[in-house]
Order: structure tokens, then sequence, then C-alpha cells
């Protein structure tokens, strides 16, 4: 192996951290499916109640989780260059900036009509 | 090759940092922004059909024509649940090349373009139970915004598919030593980009009524 090539290793998670992280993604999503569903069937009507006014709150929050998991580790921004972050998380911003804005400024034109 | 060879053939760039990772993090950058509009114009058109058939409710045309609703959840849930696993065997593929575990790279290598070709033969297969339900790209704006964003993605995870399928012939033949790893990182990046994308894309148009 090279020098080079084992500095990026050292650098780099371990599979352990990646098996860890694999198995969080997988329950994360699992969270989300029992939340829909549960909301969906109405049952048990208590959970349901108290989920569905918060239902898309905690749909985001769970994917937010996952895609900064994926992002950190399998994409070893953990790691690698602030430069790199900074190419993904400013795009982030915007993105959802633009998204925010054209939902409620459509809902608003709508709501004229 | 040595490190001072390395360093021969290429010399330091002004960042810092590898030119070819610093155009791949630029690129999904930009991808972000693309996939952004897609998304934002989903959710803007989210719920204003007129006519179904609608995604997660039952639907009766004015002529008597009933529809059922669209979405497959439990289908959706196991291909999503195997995209996450492909960006897991991605990582342990680079891992090999990393290594020079040969075994660990084809292995793995292998088992991410598998679950890559399962997630899109099951976005062809909801494609065309979609169709049989009576959802036509132009049906309505559930159907157009739908087909758009999920169809686009699925054509990147296409490319993924390709861009993978192409260094794992490579690796059989041997030809991603240790020091050529970072050919490997710069397609996962993208596979895992295109995962995160997913990840977003499950919620928000399937999960979220």
């Amino acid at each position: 192996m090279t020098d080079s090539a084992l500095a990026h290793e050292h650098a780099h998670p371990g599979v352990k951290a990646y098996i860890l992280v694999a198995v969080v993604l997988f329950v994360l999503t699992a969270l989300e499916v029992i939340a829909f569903e549960i909301v969906d069937e109405g049952a048990p009507a208590v959970l349901a109640a108290a989920l569905a006014p918060v239902i898309v709150a905690v749909l985001l929050v769970l994917s937010a989780a996952k895609f900064a998991l994926v992002a950190m580790f399998y994409m070893h921004l953990k790691q690698d260059g602030a430069l790199f972050s900074g190419l993904l998380v400013f795009p982030i911003v915007v993105a959802v900036t633009l998204i925010v804005m054209l939902v409620v400024l459509f809902s608003y034109m709508l709501s004229l009509f | 090759m040595s490190h001072d060879t390395a360093h021969a053939l290429h010399p330091p760039t002004t960042t810092g940092l590898d030119n070819r990772k610093l155009a791949i993090w630029t690129f999904i950058g930009s991808e972000v922004m693309f996939f952004s509009a897609l998304i934002g114009t989903y959710l803007v058109y989210k719920g204003k059909s007129v006519v179904g058939p609608f995604p997660h409710e039952e639907w009766t045309s004015p002529t008597g024509e009933h529809f059922e609703h669209i979405f497959e959840i439990p289908l959706v849930t196991f291909g999503t649940a195997v995209l996450l696993f492909s960006s897991f065997f991605v990582v342990l593929a680079l891992a090999g090349a990393q290594r020079g575990n040969r075994k660990m790279l084809i292995g793995w290598l292998s088992a991410t373009v598998v679950a890559g070709l399962f997630f899109v033969g099951m976005q062809v297969y909801e494609f065309s139970h979609f169709m049989d339900k009576g959802l036509g790209y132009t049906t309505n704006l559930f159907g157009s915004t739908f087909y758009t964003l999920t169809g686009f993605h699925g054509a990147h995870v296409t490319v993924g598919l390709i861009w993978l399928g192409t260094l794992l012939i490579l690796a059989l033949r041997g030809k991603i030593p240790p020091e050529k790893a970072l050919n490997l990182e710069l397609a996962a990046l993208y596979w895992h980009f295109v995962d995160v994308v997913w990840i977003v894309i499950f919620p928000v148009v399937y999960l979220m009524k």
C-alpha cells in the first residue's frame, strides 16, 4: 500500500463505523414508514392522534438525519476538507430557501383566486 | 507507485485538494440545485390535481370510471432500503480498493451494482404499474411532476450504474490498484448523492399526504 493510500485510509471511518451507520439508516427508514402507517391507518388511535399534527415535521427530521449520516460518514465530509462541505451545504441552503419561497408564494397566489 | 512519484506526476494544487474530487463536489453542488427545482415544483403542485388517479386516495371520474390509489408503499420502502444498503456496499468496496483487497473490492462492488439494478427494476415496474392504473405523464399535475422528479432520479441511478459497472469490469481486470482508488471514490460520491436525493424524495413524495 502506498503512503498516500495509507494516509487516506486512516482518515476515513472503519468498517465498524460503516456498519453502525447502515443499521441506523435502516432503523430511521423503518421509523419513517411506521410513523406513516400509524397515521394512515389511524391505529393505535392515541398514537395516531398525537402523530398526525406533526407527521410532516417528524418525516423531515428523520430524512434530514439520514441525509446528514450519509454525507458525514459515507461521503467522508466529517474527515475531508471544509471546502467540500461548503460545496454541499451552500447549495442546500439556497435550495431549501428556494423551495420554501416557491411553496409560500404559490400558496399565496392561489389564495387570491 | 511511491508517494514521491505520485507527487512528481500530479503537482500540488492551489487548494491542496485533488482537482478531480473538487470537480465532483462542484458537480454535486449543481445537482442539488437541479433536484431542488424538481422537488420544489412537485411540492408547489402537490394536491392541486383536479382529476385522478391520486397518490393516496381512490377516485371516481364523472363518467363513473373508478381509479384505485396509486402508491404501493411496501414496494417503495423495500426499494429505498436496497438503495440505502447499496451506499453501504460501495463504501466497503472503496475500503477494499484502498487496502488493495481485490476480493473485497469486487465482491462489494458487484453487490452495489446488483442493488442498483434492483432499484431501477423496481422503478420500471412501478412506472408500468402506474400506467396500468391510469396515471400517464399528462393525466394530471401529480403524474407530470411525479414522473419528472422520479424519472430524473432513475436516470441518475442508471448513469451511476453504468459508471460503477465500468469500474467493476476494470476491477475484474485488476486495473484498480490502491493508488487508483480515487477513481472509485469519485463514482462512490456520485452514488451516495443519488442515494441522499432519494432519502429526500421518499418521504416528500411517498409518505407526506
